[in-house]
């Protein structure tokens, strides 16, 4: 039998090895709760180095897809990792890689965020695979993660085609023990070549390979009926049951969680799509009634009831039974299954929340004290928003923000606002977020000669998902030069607040500058700059 | 055997070592092990919280269900309360008293030690005062856990004592030392408040 070792993993990290002892050649990702554990783990993997596999930070999740997709031209296994908006951002790369088809494999993990811990929306990234066509996996557990991402990636090479693995911040942030093995793959290559003939998306070619994945749904269906991921466990009595369960992910777990004894009614564990419509109807000829447990949106429940009346009923999130929002957990699950509840402690009298707040001592907060000051001064300004830690400034005490949407929408918001006659439109916006996807909003501002304020607050690191990279560090200057910002409107500050003066008068300037201005603070984030001391004096004491 | 664990504070308080600890012990004596964590944005000073699941047989939810925690583990009192509805009626809450008001509402402190000493299983010790007094002034969430050991009888103090040196073993002796001390300085205050538990 094949040895295995046991280690404690989060699941992000069981994905991170699995795909190392998958043979890939690289992981492409931009850092995104809940999915940035995946890539930093393989930054620090002892066999990923020794392999020199691709693990630098990717300037959005749209670069990540499509250098992926070279990697897979020439024959190499790829992962993408991402958080479930991630997808929206390379959503054109993520569709399109169906049509092209894949020649090295190609695995796109999504990390979704119901009850949007860290989000600014719940969408299910299941979605996007039925949309594309592909094969979804979406594991259970730790050790399911872990395994499948070998089986992914050789799906993927089988049916040529990308493969999605979905999982929710529950599976990416919890530990549990993970039999890895101990003998695995070396970096592998398909030894095919590509052929221009799928690859390149004219529309002739286009609507051949359409057809072409069309066609090969009904096999991902089979494979689906098969995969051992899809698990069906009849009733424990014999006879019709009353109730039927479809569990999909981790939904799968609440559902044990309430039976510690073993389920008693039939029940289908569901971790591969596209929908395994024998096994469905396998489980829908022996019991009364359906109810869809997963997480997310209610993907599954609504391919199953459709919109005629039928003669099954169907329960989960839309017929209410579940919260139609927010994650499931042991205690809403419970409740649908029809179980009765614990006694429970009534909650605490003395309470209130306890919101995140910008750490003591960060530039951002010196960046809106002074933003607030010179602010206040006209009678109408708004300040466009963006994301990422500064985000915070919309909560007290600042209070300062108007918006905040997706990855880059400051820029375009507050250009769009100064079209329609906006003033002062001011946009905030980090570092990391604007290489990520505000570039290109500012030489539209500048191609119109929007009448806005643009400040970059640079803090040289991706401070909310932790101190990653960031793409643009020590380019800023040059690449709002390079976009057409004149040079004389390019101001760069030191936000502390000794300097509050010099910044809230560079800052009047620059409103009053009928045309693009971007202003600069650069200060290194608080967190960053305490681990790099912490390190230095630790080095220091080995000495 | 099961044990189940919220363990909860304030971002950058540092239960998530504690939780490291409680897991290396686990691992060591070979329980299954669950234990889901909050990353990302709830980290910048906000409540954090860890559901720590500890079991001799498999463990279905990473998710600890209502009234079914058997420890409240706080490095804050009103953290502490946060999760009441989560506890076990037989559970305890065992919590740093010393409050972190990083917030301008914060509950006036008699009325909330009130309500937490009223609580029927309540065990609240000021662990940064102690730690301070003691010279570990950096081990203040050993010193808590420490307190916890007395009542975690999934896992025995020898055990869990080992894995604070496992888990500091990167950092030399003197640290292991200051760590082993503050878990002890913990678990004498719980001895001496109350024999009974042990």
């Amino acid at each position: 039998m094949e040895q295995r070792n046991k280690l404690l993993l989060l699941g992000d990290q069981a994905i991170a090895l699995g795909a190392i002892h998958a043979g890939i050649s690289g992981v492409y990702a931009y850092p995104g709760t809940p999915s940035t554990d995946i890539t930093e783990f393989i930054q620090e993997s002892p066999i990923a180095k020794a392999r020199g596999l691709h693990s630098s930070w990717c300037t959005n999740e749209k670069t990540a897809m499509e250098a992926a997709l070279g990697v897979s031209y020439v024959g190499k296994r790829a992962l993408v990792c991402m958080k479930h908006v991630g997808m929206n951002v390379c959503a054109d790369a993520f569709v399109n890689s169906a049509i092209t088809g894949v020649n090295g494999g190609i695995v796109v993990l999504a990390a979704d965020d119901p009850s949007m811990h860290s989000s600014q929306n719940e969408q299910d990234s299941r979605f996007y695979g039925k949309f594309a066509l592909i094969p979804t996996l979406e594991p259970s557990s730790q050790q399911e993660a872990y395994d499948m991402m070998e089986e992914a990636f050789r799906l993927s090479e089988e049916m040529k085609l990308p493969v999605l693995m979905r999982i929710v911040t529950r599976l990416a942030h919890s530990r549990a023990a993970v039999a890895v093995k101990e003998e695995f793959s070396e970096v592998t290559t398909t030894g095919r070549p590509s052929a221009a003939t799928d690859w390149v998306l004219l529309p002739a070619i286009a609507r051949r390979r359409y057809l072409e994945v069309i066609a090969e749904q009904p096999q991902l269906e089979k494979l689906a009926e098969t995969s051992p991921y899809n698990l069906f466990s009849p009733a424990r009595e014999a006879g019709r049951a009353k109730r039927g369960i479809i569990a999909c992910g981790i939904g799968y777990n609440y559902v044990m969680e309430n039976y510690p004894d073993g389920c008693p009614f039939p029940l289908l564990k569901l971790s591969q799509y596209p929908l395994p419509k024998e096994k469905i109807a396998t489980l829908a000829e022996q019991c009364d009634e359906i109810l869809v447990v997963e997480d997310g949106q209610p993907f599954v429940e609504e391919q199953l009831v459709g919109v005629l009346p039928s003669r099954f009923v169907v329960k989960g999130r839309l017929s209410g039974d579940l919260p139609r929002t927010g994650e499931l957990d042991p205690d809403n699950v419970k409740q649908a299954l029809g179980l009765p509840s614990h006694e429970v402690y009534a909650p605490a009298q003395n309470m209130v929340p306890r919101p995140p707040a910008l750490c003591n001592g960060c530039g951002h907060r010196d960046v809106y004290e002074a933003l607030n000051k010179v602010a206040a001064e006209y009678p109408d300004a708004k300040i466009f928003g963006d994301i990422g830690c500064y985000t915070l400034g919309a909560l007290p005490p600042f209070r300062s923000l108007s918006s905040c949407v997706d990855m880059g929408a400051s820029i375009t918001m507050a250009k769009g606002a100064a079209d329609a006659g906006q003033f002062p439109a001011i946009a905030v916006i980090g570092d990391s977020t604007f290489t990520h996807s505000g570039m290109t909003g500012l030489l539209d501002a500048v191609n119109d000669k929007a009448n806005i304020t643009v400040i970059i607050s640079d803090n040289l690191t991706t401070a909310m998902t932790g101190g990653q990279d960031s793409a643009g560090t020590n380019k800023f200057e040059a690449i709002c030069l390079g976009l057409g910002v004149e040079p004389e409107h390019v101001r760069v500050v030191v936000p502390l607040p000794k300097n509050m003066e010099e910044i809230t008068r560079i800052l009047r300037e620059e409103i009053n500058y009928n045309g693009v201005s971007v202003i600069i603070p650069r200060r290194e984030c608080i967190q960053t700059l305490n681990r790099k001391l912490k390190q230095k004096r630790a080095s220091k004491s080995e000495n | 055997m099961k044990t189940d664990i919220i363990l909860s504070g304030v971002g950058g308080q540092g239960i998530l070592s504690v939780a490291m600890i409680i897991g290396e012990a686990a691992t060591r004596k070979g329980l299954t092990l669950k234990q889901a964590e909050v990353h990302g944005m709830s980290q910048r000073g906000g409540d954090v919280q860890s559901n720590l699941r500890l079991s001799e047989g498999p463990i279905a939810s990473d998710l600890i269900p209502l009234g079914q925690a058997d420890m409240i583990l706080s490095l804050e009192p009103l953290e502490a309360l946060r999760y009441l509805p989560y506890l076990a009626k037989d559970g305890w809450i065992i919590t740093s008293s010393a409050p972190f008001k990083n917030i301008p509402n914060y509950p006036d402190e008699a009325d909330l030690f009130a309500e937490l000493n009223a609580q029927p299983h309540v065990v609240a010790l000021d662990v940064e005062t102690l730690a301070k007094e003691n010279n570990v002034a950096k081990s203040a969430n050993v010193v808590l856990l420490g307190a916890a050991a007395a009542f975690l009888k999934i896992l025995d103090v020898e055990t869990l004592r080992k894995s604070v040196g496992a888990i500091f073993a990167a950092k030399g002796a003197a640290v292991i030392e200051a760590n082993n001390r503050a878990f002890d300085i913990g678990l004498e205050y719980v001895k001496r408040l109350n024999p009974s538990a042990l």
